[in-house]
């Protein structure tokens, strides 16, 4: 099993959502969280007192698939997620050691 | 009561026929006892207009604290302060008030020195129905009090721009009484009170023209505001930390607010329904108008984005320098005042404070000090009696060939700013003394809605 971390553009998640729905992945945790990367911030100013703002909104998304259907998954996540800007956000694929559904305890990818 | 008007007017014709009739004859007992039960009448119509315009006036004013100042301070703070901020302005409404009956109307408005009233009205002793003619002869002495004292509410709660987010609430209440019976009621009695050594209406000395409280409201409060950003010092981590505005939308509700409110503010300090109060309502809207405009044009030229927060900060300033003008001056030379102010305001609060450093967190001074100040030497500039014939056909400002008028506001200005600035850091001195006017570090951190008040504005994680 495999877990996969995306933080991307906030506008995209509507995107995101609906490929991975195509390709039948239902499960999925969203976070509103602040970063950034490569990308650099803006500046605000209020009443002349001026503030970089260099951590910008992104949206991460978690969820934990078969190992088989773990490229399927990322490659559906960069094509849905990218505008090809400085910005667009990261991916990142950890093993799982184990899943347990909370309601029956049943275990391993059957409880995903 | 059509009826009654139709007898009115028929009575008006009597009168006006009356020499005719009194050249043939004496007039008959029962055409006089008529006669001067018209002029009860038209005198009763005209309190009751007067009073209720006055009665909304008043309610106006008091929504420029609560809702309108607290919305657009508290928005303007981080949201651990938020509700401390709204309290400042709130808990006034309450304090003021009990002063106010106690001795404050007396204070100000009984007929005592040239500085201070005498204690005639204390516990609103006499104050009632009866008009009282020296300062509003068409409506009860009871509304001209209570419209006042939304004056004396707003004064206090403007300084708390300056010492938000780390000055302790119980400082803060102290702070205000003896504000309010050591600067407040000695300069509105010096400038609106009869016998006031400013009066220029009721026998002050040295004439200055404050209509609706260019120095005893707003010079007051600013400069006292930038004693008190001095006195306290800056907040921890200013300004390095973020200290950005948590919540414009709130801060640009109240200043809306605050732009309706001050048509009673300004056109209620005809303290009639009469052409005058529609004037100075004109001059109040146009001139608010151009300081949005003028704040903007320098934030877009100088930081190429013209803000929300510039736009509703401008129409505070123009709002402010128009109060002192606003029954004495021309629609023209309101879209001049205040186009003035906000870039003048624009000025000090984005330029001139960063250099010098203090930390005036929602720049009470910058607004208030700078705008009721150049509002209060414009009104010298532009006063003139074709909108306000108070002296009797005699010549106001410098637009009427009254150059001396300029130097008579700067005195006035002189007073207030002295008066604010010297009573403020003695009070702040006691207040020091007596319980400590700062909140200690952890506390501030911490924010005081939930260090000095137990609770916080958003709980949204139910």
């Amino acid at each position: 099993m495999k877990k996969i971390e995306a933080v991307i553009q906030p506008h995209k998640l509507e995107d995101v959502k609906a490929a991975l729905k195509a390709i039948g992945v239902d499960g999925m945790t969203i976070t509103e969280v602040r970063g950034h990367g490569r990308q650099k911030g803006h500046k605000e100013i209020y009443r002349g007192m001026e503030y970089e703002v260099d951590l910008l909104p992104k949206m991460k998304i978690e969820m934990v698939v078969s190992t088989a259907r773990s490229d399927e998954v990322v490659q559906t996540i960069l094509s849905s997620a990218r505008t090809g800007k400085i910005g667009d956000g990261k991916i990142f694929v950890y093993d799982v050691a184990e899943a347990i559904r909370i309601r029956n305890d049943e275990r391993g990818e059957g409880a995903l | 009561m059509p009826s009654r008007y139709l007898s009115a007017l028929l009575l008006c014709a009597l009168t006006l026929l009356a020499p005719t009739i009194a050249w043939a004859q004496s007039i008959p007992p029962a055409t006089e006892a008529r006669i001067s039960a018209v002029e009860t009448a038209v005198k009763s119509a005209q309190s009751a207009g007067d009073n209720a315009w006055m009665l909304v006036s008043a309610a106006l004013v008091l929504m420029m604290t609560g809702p309108g100042l607290a919305l657009f301070y508290g928005g303007l703070v981080r949201p651990k302060n938020v509700l401390s901020t709204m309290m400042h302005s709130f808990i006034l409404m309450a304090v003021v008030t009990v002063i106010w009956a106690i001795v404050g109307y007396s204070l100000a408005f009984g007929e005592g020195s040239w500085f201070l009233g005498d204690l005639r009205y204390a516990f609103l002793n006499g104050v009632g129905a009866a008009p009282n003619a020296d300062y509003a002869p068409t409506i009860p002495q009871q509304t001209f009090m209570i419209y006042q004292l939304m004056f004396a509410i707003i004064t206090p709660a403007l300084i708390s721009g300056a010492y938000a987010e780390r000055m302790k609430f119980s400082a803060m209440l102290l702070f205000t009484v003896l504000w309010m019976l050591l600067v407040y009621f000695p300069l509105a009695h010096m400038v609106w009170g009869k016998g006031g050594l400013l009066n220029a209406f009721l026998g002050g000395r040295i004439p200055c023209f404050d209509f609706a409280g260019g120095t005893v409201v707003h010079i007051s409060s600013g400069v006292s505001a930038l004693v008190a950003a001095l006195y306290l010092g800056k907040r921890v981590g200013y300004p390095d930390e973020s200290m950005k505005p948590h919540n414009l939308t709130l801060s640009f509700i109240g200043a809306c607010m605050l732009w309706v409110g001050w048509f009673g503010f300004n056109a209620g300090s005809a303290l009639a329904a009469s052409p005058l109060a529609t004037s100075a309502f004109v001059a109040t809207h146009f001139a608010t108008a151009t300081a949005v405009l003028g704040w903007l044009l320098m934030e877009w030229v100088r930081n190429g984005k013209p803000s929300v927060l510039g736009g509703i900060s401008g129409a505070v300033a123009g709002l402010v320098a128009i109060t002192p003008a606003s029954g004495f001056v021309t629609p023209m030379a309101a879209l001049v005042i205040g186009f003035l102010a906000g870039v003048a305001c624009f000025f000090m609060v984005s330029v001139v404070k960063q250099k010098l450093g203090y930390d005036d967190t929602l720049d009470a001074f910058g607004v208030h000090g700078i705008g009721g100040t150049l509002g209060a030497i414009l009104t010298g500039v532009f006063a003139t009696r074709l909108v306000n014939n108070g002296l009797n056909g005699k010549p106001l400002g410098l637009v009427d060939g009254n150059p001396f008028q300029v130097l008579n506001q700067c005195f006035g200005v002189l007073v207030s700013w002295g008066m604010a600035a010297v009573g403020t850091l003695v009070i702040l001195k006691i207040c020091d003394m007596l319980l400590g006017v700062r909140v200690n570090t952890e506390q501030e951190e911490e924010g005081l809605d939930l260090s000095l008040h137990g609770e916080e504005g958003y709980n949204l994680e139910a």
